[in-house]
């Protein structure tokens, strides 16, 4: 019964025909439009060519090998490690603040929730920019420089709300009589919490953990300020080699994360899809 | 039992006020510094020259053109996957978020390809006998509406699939069977339904179009300044900073009020009443 072609008695076929047209068709297309781009940034890194032209007149691993090369590509390497560390600890950060504060919120009447969580909520809705430039000043003021653990400091605070979010859409489908059931059993609340609360929240941890690490890895409005010279972080040294050069190396550096995206989705999935028969 | 949720809070939100709310304080306090104490002097410089008064209009089109072209091309999506089955369902998810998590920067580099003078577009045209030459869509205002688009179009299709993988099937056989013919149904039923989604969705493309700064640096190219390079131009190359103050509390409350007024729409009676 979904479909729309059980025409009736009288009914006029073109538009029902069109509406199909519209629907599969020009549908269809603007799915095209949305991933077209991901594959040709993936293909073009497997040119042989010098160029960005498209489509690609040979194919050939060179640009990998360009990548690869530990002299020719040394400064894309610190970019690359320097990324990793400040995603890594930016999830880190965000596990201690914001799981914490799901795990209290829940707690909490809905009336007090709904006046603290705009609060830790609003990073996710500033321009990133403002806030590197905000907080550029104030380091400024206390004498901090641009710094590796700046860097890091502004992802926990822009990125966090974005575990807490996911944490607690998590927790509020929670019952909350499977913590005080362990309770009244007679379990510490230090038992609860790592046998009760937390693997049932881990769906939600591992989901928030994995959107903090990829928006980490993309940053650019908030390193470009608080991150210093030796810092360079792999969005922004992609920025620099396409503003300087169209380097095809970007190609490749794309192809890559094209691909670590793709397979940490698919682990994703099998790791947080629920069980079948729920 | 009820208020011992509390002390978990505390960290985040020492975090929130120390981290996050003092710096945008100072911010706003920043951009009242002027030679001689508080002074409007910034934002009567910014509004006064006409150059940066471009830039914010052309920054706030830049949105709106974002957000007409998005919602172009995410309604019929939507609706692809308002009559598909639960694998073709399943399909259109996992094709939206591939974009939504891949690097912004790689996906401003895709559009360099695609927009470039040896890109697709170019060579088709060029196939196609329209164009004589290699033509560069590259620095141009479509190109960057073309790539915005693209870019965020998972920010509006998410907020509607939400919405329509809740709603029962029922809802559009029951106009069918009192007769409505499919389009009927959805300019009348499918489209009130989205319309929550749409504007959360709107919300986010022009927060995130108006403050895309690689893309519209890269793509837009010296010619076409939005607002956050302005902002960085004035931090970086001229370290004026009351003025990259200035310039960010504009963008702020201009993202913001419209927030809150979409926020205002979309929480009206008459809108979600019967969704």
């Amino acid at each position: 019964m979904r479909d729309t072609d059980k025409s009736q008695i009288g009914e006029n076929p073109i538009p029902a025909f069109l509406y199909k047209a519209f629907v599969f068709g020009f549908g269809g297309l603007c799915v095209i439009y949305l991933v077209a781009p991901i594959f040709i940034a993936l293909t073009m890194s497997f040119t042989s060519g010098q160029s960005l032209k498209y489509p690609p007149e040979g194919f050939s691993l060179r640009w990998y090998e360009a990548l690869l090369d530990p002299v020719r590509s040394a400064t894309e390497h610190v970019a690359a490690w320097n990324s990793l560390k400040i995603a890594g600890l930016a999830v880190l950060g965000s596990l201690l603040f914001a799981v914490p504060a799901t795990i209290g919120m829940s707690r909490m009447r809905r009336g007090t929730v709904g006046a603290i969580e705009p609060l830790l909520l609003a990073p996710l809705v500033l321009p990133s920019l403002v806030y590197g430039l905000a907080a550029l000043i104030v380091a400024n003021f206390v004498g901090f420089q641009p710094s590796l653990w700046l860097t890091v400091t502004g992802h926990i605070v822009v990125f966090g709300p974005l575990m807490y979010r996911a944490a607690s859409v998590v927790a509020q489908g929670l019952n909350p009589s499977l913590a005080e059931a362990s309770t009244v059993m007679g379990a510490t609340w230090f038992t609860t919490l790592r046998r009760v609360i937390l693997p049932l929240l881990m769906p939600g941890i591992l989901a928030g953990a994995f959107l903090v690490f990829i928006q980490s890895l993309d940053n650019v409005s908030v390193s470009l300020f608080l991150a210093d010279a030796q810092t360079t972080v792999l969005p922004l040294r992609m920025f620099a080699l396409i503003e300087e050069s169209l380097d095809v190396r970007v190609a490749a550096i794309s192809g890559i994360l094209i691909g670590l995206t793709l397979i940490v989705m698919l682990v994703a999935r099998r790791v947080l899809a629920p069980p079948k028969q729920a | 039992m009820k208020a011992s949720g509390f002390p978990y809070v505390i960290p985040m939100l020492l975090l929130s006020v120390a981290f996050f709310a003092t710096p945008l304080a100072v911010l706003v306090g920043f951009s009242f510094i002027g030679s001689e104490g508080a002074t409007l002097a910034n934002y009567i410089r910014f509004f006064g020259d006409a150059f940066n008064f471009r830039v914010l209009v052309n920054t706030a089109r830049l949105g709106l053109e974002t957000v007409v072209g998005t919602t172009l091309l995410g309604v019929p999506i939507a609706l692809l996957y308002w009559h598909s089955g639960k694998t073709t369902r399943q399909v259109i998810i996992f094709l939206t978020l591939i974009p939504m998590l891949t690097s912004n920067v790689v996906r401003t580099f895709a559009w360099i390809v695609i927009l470039g003078r040896q890109g697709p577009i170019s060579e088709t045209l060029m196939a196609l006998g329209v164009t004589g030459s290699p033509t560069s869509l590259m620095f141009t205002e479509l190109g960057l509406v073309m790539a915005m688009c693209q870019i965020d179009l998972p920010l509006i299709i998410l907020p509607l699939i939400a919405i329509l993988s809740r709603t029962p099937v029922q809802f559009s056989e029951a106009a069918q069977v009192s007769g409505a013919g499919p389009w009927r149904i959805f300019v009348t039923v499918l489209l009130p339904l989205m319309l929550p989604g749409l504007l959360a969705g709107w919300i986010l493309v022009f927060a995130s179009t108006s403050s895309s700064f690689v893309t519209q640096a890269v793509i837009g190219g010296a010619r076409n300044v939005y607002v956050p390079q302005l902002i960085y131009r004035e931090v970086g190359t001229l370290f004026d900073w009351p003025m990259a103050s200035a310039i960010a509390v504009v963008l702020l409350l201009s993202t913001g009020c419209l927030l809150v007024a979409m926020t205002m729409i979309s929480r009206h009676r008459r809108l979600v009443g019967h969704a």
